[in-house]
């Protein structure tokens, strides 16, 4: 199974992605952004980074590069799509997720051994967690904090579209402690810390990571 | 102004030139004369001026540094030496690992973010240049008084920039130290040290080759950044009111520099540059002479090509930029295009600027006048050399002389008191306010980062070969005894490389001092050159190259001297590794290396205000036997954690041992005060599981190291006879002394 | 030649941490006037001859699109004399 890992100039996780989905048992297909062809991937990942400074605002210019065109129609179409980080930034840009990543609260990038409990388990990317589960991983960036307007988090807590929430002190100032949010259909996912970091012990904090790569393994296993 | 041409310089040999202001000296400005057999034209004044500044000649320190070469360690594991961007050392299966430590200190007192991301910025380059990809970051850092005003000033602004140009690059941050002393108030020291990775084959020079060969300019377009920064910046001191003159510090991208390192990479890969060089102090001024002056000899430049972000500039401006993310690369005609094609691809500006000929001289025109016509060697390598005089320092007998006299805890209270006062003072607490706002995750191969005692990266995924770097200064020992001063922080970096198990392989230093006009710091500054070179000899670790410097001081007032050693080592399978602290109870633990009464310039009598007596005496030997315990201890699967003691003694080493895991430990101890407080160095804490204390006692024996059970793990408190301190207080005055000093 | 200012502000309604962060220096420096800071962004653009009603309306459409989000940010836009 071809997972693309996504390349902006700037982008910094995509090796780790990359490994991660190898970890999983997948097959990670290096996709650079301004190339329209996906080369048969059958699931995307955009990873983390600083991908274009962050100018103007994060994710704000990556919207706009020609593989986000495919992607985007694509994802439209069911693909399997994971915005980890900046990733999670550029998919909020590009509406494929509501809201906005703003700059955390207390204004310092932060790089912590994050607790978050998943709390939407049919995804195409937390198949493989258990309802509620908690999980360590890491978080780090510097604009992390959630925001959306009233009517939009009720909806997204309504249809059960919080993917996961961080457990304890808020970290960010994101609103109702959201660390990631999924579309309606469950096949976008947008996730702030990252799971591509936690997938061994040896260089992680823990391996609760490796479930949201194995989940979309499992997720394409009969299409 | 009008063009200064060659041809004008040779028929104006009386014109005035401003080389004072550039900071350059009569007999400087007579010799440059003597040189060129003439006046030079105000182009090439700037370029001497800054590369024959303090900072990009050391030609106060070369006469010292010389020893590194003479009392070179003869290994195979060296493939690069001192003399390039970096050392380059061989750490088996055909890996490469690059490293190198550089300072930026006034400009972080000017400003602090920038001058502490640029800091960063400028040594990955010199990483970079040397043909490898950067795969981590290390800083080391110290400041004025932790409460003092100004300190809140420089030490956020310094975190924000290292954090903000390091994260940016992703380049994780696996170590650094954070050190308070009133020594360096208005004189922070900023050190940035940087590794990177390639194979054997991958290895770049900075030489221009080839006539015919095109000299290619990449990277960020050249502004006023910084001009005359680093002559101006590196060879004054502070007067107490300011700054002597007004420097324009520089401004970084990191996402520009990531770009160049990714497109730089790229070219690399694909093997198309016959030489490079990285634009640091000096800028294009350094770049195109030493290009040249370590090629075939030849070069010629058009100025006026050079992609400019501000058109005002003169040719003088622009030689002397020190606009930040950018490389000069010499390329053969037949790559040019696929060169140029790679860097369009990554939108990094790239211009031929020249050639590099078959003369020996450097020339460059500015819109088809000839304005420089050196010999590229008298602007990069010979420099002017100073001997300056030194002579020991009055302070020296008399500090020497007095008695560390400071309380003796005895009691249980008095003892728990004293634990949770070192526990909790601004150079031993916590440092996790400073480390989160750094990635260390970034890249999925660190190891170690901090709190531990050396950051560790992983270089090979299959086989798992690791490398280990760690960084140690004491001002306080150096003050004190500058040539055993030295040797001691050399043996305890060697020695943080070992108690994971690492294997230590070479040495970057560097040395901040205070001016090298004061006869006394040279004094210190040749004394610790000489203890340097003497302990590599005698420890076999080959200096790779390092930074000098100069200037640490406000008005009449040196820093103390400050030589920051790095030495980098090799593990053959980082799984392997031995950790720093223990996650269970019932373990033994034994204090390797015997303890003595050694509080001269420990961190016991700093906070009581003392600050004379004897450093102790190196024993290289012993610190050498240790090591290699340290790595049987691994190998042999006899440690289950190891260790160092250095400031804070055993004190600080139990404290950071039990707070990692939060596991306590039963600990008990004859001569209480000294067991806890002195810092008599060569010692390290390991836990082993029961079982294997035979083995170690025979690894002990074997190494002639003193190993004594001080105690097992255990419970939830640190237990020193009968004093107990619970982990909980334990952790709170641990953690809680960085944000309250910096919210 | 003409010269066209887009400012961009946070929603009120969004947390603005650097300008409350600016907020709480200015008294520590002295300045005591000021109730609330709110941080935002300028765009200064520059245009070939007089700023026609369709250039304008070119100028919201890509502040819209680009230079603010409008999930977080409002703008406006005028012309500078």
């Amino acid at each position: 199974m071809k997972v693309g890992v996504v390349t902006f100039p700037g982008t910094l996780d995509d090796r780790d992605a990359a490994r991660a989905v190898r970890f999983a048992g997948g097959q990670a297909i290096s996709l650079w952004h301004g190339d329209e062809d996906l080369h048969g991937v059958d699931a995307v990942i955009l990873p983390g980074g600083f991908s274009y400074g962050d100018y103007l605002r994060c994710g704000a210019i990556s919207r706009f590069a020609p593989v986000m065109q495919t992607i985007i129609r694509r994802a439209n179409e069911g693909m399997p799509l994971l915005g980890i980080c900046n990733g999670f930034q550029v998919l909020c840009e590009a509406h494929l997720l509501p809201g906005a990543l703003t700059r955390n609260h207390e204004l310092h990038f932060l790089c912590r051994d994050q607790k978050i409990s998943i709390e939407n388990t049919t995804s195409a990317w937390t198949s493989a967690y258990t309802q509620g589960q908690e999980i360590v991983i890491p978080l780090k960036n510097g604009e992390g904090s959630f925001q959306c307007d009233d009517a939009t988090l009720a909806s997204l807590e309504n249809d059960g579209r919080i993917i996961a929430r961080y457990v304890g002190e808020n970290p960010n100032g994101s609103r109702n402690l959201i660390a990631g949010i999924t579309n309606a259909r469950g096949n976008v996912v947008g996730l702030m810390p990252h799971p591509e970091h936690a997938i061994d012990t040896l260089t992680g904090p823990t391996a609760d990571g490796l479930g949201f790569f194995t989940s979309v393994l499992h997720s394409m296993v009969g299409k | 102004m009008a063009l200064d041409t060659v041809a004008i310089a040779q028929t104006s040999p009386d014109t005035k030139q401003p080389f004072q202001e550039l900071g350059l000296k009569e007999d400087e400005y007579a010799r440059i004369r003597e040189i060129l057999g003439r006046r030079p034209t105000s182009s090439e004044l700037a370029m001497y001026s800054v590369m024959w500044s303090e900072h990009c000649s050391y030609k106060s320190s070369k006469v010292h540094l010389k020893q590194f070469g003479d009392k070179a360690v003869k290994t195979d594991a060296l493939l690069v030496g001192i003399g390039e961007n970096a050392g380059v050392v061989d750490v088996g299966q055909g890996y490469a690992v690059t490293f190198k430590i550089e300072s930026h200190n006034h400009p972080s007192f000017i400003e602090p973010y920038q001058g502490a991301a640029t800091g960063v910025g400028g040594i990955v380059r010199d990483i970079l240049t040397m043909g490898a990809r950067p795969i981590a970051i290390m800083d080391p850092l110290r400041f004025g008084p932790a409460e003092a005003a100004d300190t809140r000033r420089v030490l956020p602004g310094v975190i924000a920039g290292v954090g903000g140009y390091g994260n940016c690059l992703g380049l994780p941050n696996i170590g650094g130290e954070v050190t308070f002393d009133e020594t360096y108030a208005g004189n922070p020291l900023v050190n940035a040290l940087c590794i990177g990775v390639m194979k054997h084959s991958d290895i770049k020079l900075a030489k221009a080759a080839g006539s015919g060969n095109l000299v290619v300019l990449y990277g960020a377009k050249t502004g006023g950044d910084g001009i005359g920064g680093v002559s101006v910046l590196a060879s004054e001191t502070f007067g107490a009111s300011g700054p002597a003159k007004r420097p324009s510090v520089q401004v970084g991208d990191p996402y520009v520099e990531k770009v160049l390192i990714e497109c730089s990479l790229e070219i690399f890969a694909a093997d198309l540059v016959v030489g490079i060089q990285d634009l640091g102090g000096a800028g294009l001024s350094c770049a195109t002479s030493e290009l040249a002056s370590g090629g075939t000899g030849g070069m010629s430049v058009e100025l006026d090509r050079v992609p400019l972000r501000d058109p005002s500039l003169s040719p003088e401006e622009i030689l002397m930029s020190e606009s930040q993310e950018r490389m000069c690369a010499i390329v053969e005609p037949k790559n040019i295009n696929q060169f140029l094609a790679i860097c369009k691809k990554w939108d990094v500006t790239a211009t031929v600027i020249g050639e590099v000929t078959s003369g020996d001289r450097l020339e460059i025109t500015w819109h088809g006048e000839l304005i420089v016509d050196v010999p590229p060697r008298t602007v990069a390598h010979e420099g002017p050399v100073y001997k300056r005089p030194f002579a020991e320092p009055a302070y020296i007998k008399q500090v020497n002389s007095e008695k560390v006299a400071v309380p003796m805890p005895t009691t249980d209270a008095e003892i728990k008191a004293a634990v949770l006062k070192l526990a909790g003072t601004p150079n031993l607490a916590d440092k996790s306010w400073v480390t989160a706002q750094y990635d260390k995750y970034v890249q999925g191969n660190t190891i170690q980062a901090q709190p531990d005692d050396s950051g560790m990266v992983r270089v090979d995924e299959s086989t798992h070969l690791g490398v280990a770097v760690a960084t140690d200064a004491n001002a306080n020992w150096s003050y004190l005894n500058p040539y055993e001063g030295v040797k001691l922080a050399l043996a305890e970096a060697a020695r943080n490389i070992a108690t994971a198990g690492a294997i230590p392989l070479a040495v970057s230093n560097c040395l901040n001092f205070g001016s090298p006009e004061d006869p006394g710091v040279m004094w210190q500054f040749a004394e610790t050159v000489r203890g340097l070179a003497d302990g590599c000899l005698e420890m076999g670790l080959p200096v790779t190259g390092g930074n000098v410097s100069f200037y640490n001081q406000t008005g009449a007032t040196a820093i103390l001297p400050t030589p920051v050693i790095a030495v980098l080592g090799v593990i053959d399978d980082v799984r392997t590794r031995t950790p720093m602290s223990f996650d269970r109870s019932g373990l033994e633990l034994y204090l390797l290396g015997e303890t003595k009464e050694d509080f001269a310039g420990s961190e016991w009598a700093f906070i009581h205000g003392q600050r004379g007596g004897q450093a102790p005496q190196s024993d290289l030997q012993a610190a050498m036997r240790l090591n290699s315990l340290l790595v049987a201890g691994r190998t042999e699967k006899i440690f289950i954690a190891a260790h160092d003691l250095s400031q804070g003694g055993l004190s600080a080493t139990l404290t950071e041992m039990v707070l990692r895991h939060g596991v306590g430990a039963n600990v008990k101890l004859n001569n209480t005060a000294v067991d806890l407080f002195s810092e008599t160095p060569g010692r390290v804490i390991v836990a082993i599981d029961s079982s294997k204390k035979d083995a170690l006692l025979t690894q002990a024996k074997k190494a002639q190291i003193i190993c004594t059970q001080i105690g097992t793990t255990g419970g939830d408190s640190l237990t020193i006879n009968d004093a107990v301190i619970s982990l909980a207080e334990l952790h709170k005055a641990h953690t809680e002394t960085f944000p309250r000093l910096f919210g | 030649m003409a010269k066209i200012v887009v400012d961009v502000m946070l929603k009120p309604e969004i947390l603005d941490p650097q300008g409350t962060a600016v907020g709480a220096a200015l008294p520590r420096l002295g300045f005591t006037f000021a109730k609330s800071v709110r941080q935002g962004k300028r765009f200064e653009i520059e245009i070939d001859g007089e700023a026609t009603t369709e250039q304008l309306a070119q100028v919201e459409k890509a502040a819209e699109t680009l230079l603010a989000n409008p999930v977080i940010e409002t703008f406006t836009v005028r012309v500078e004399k």
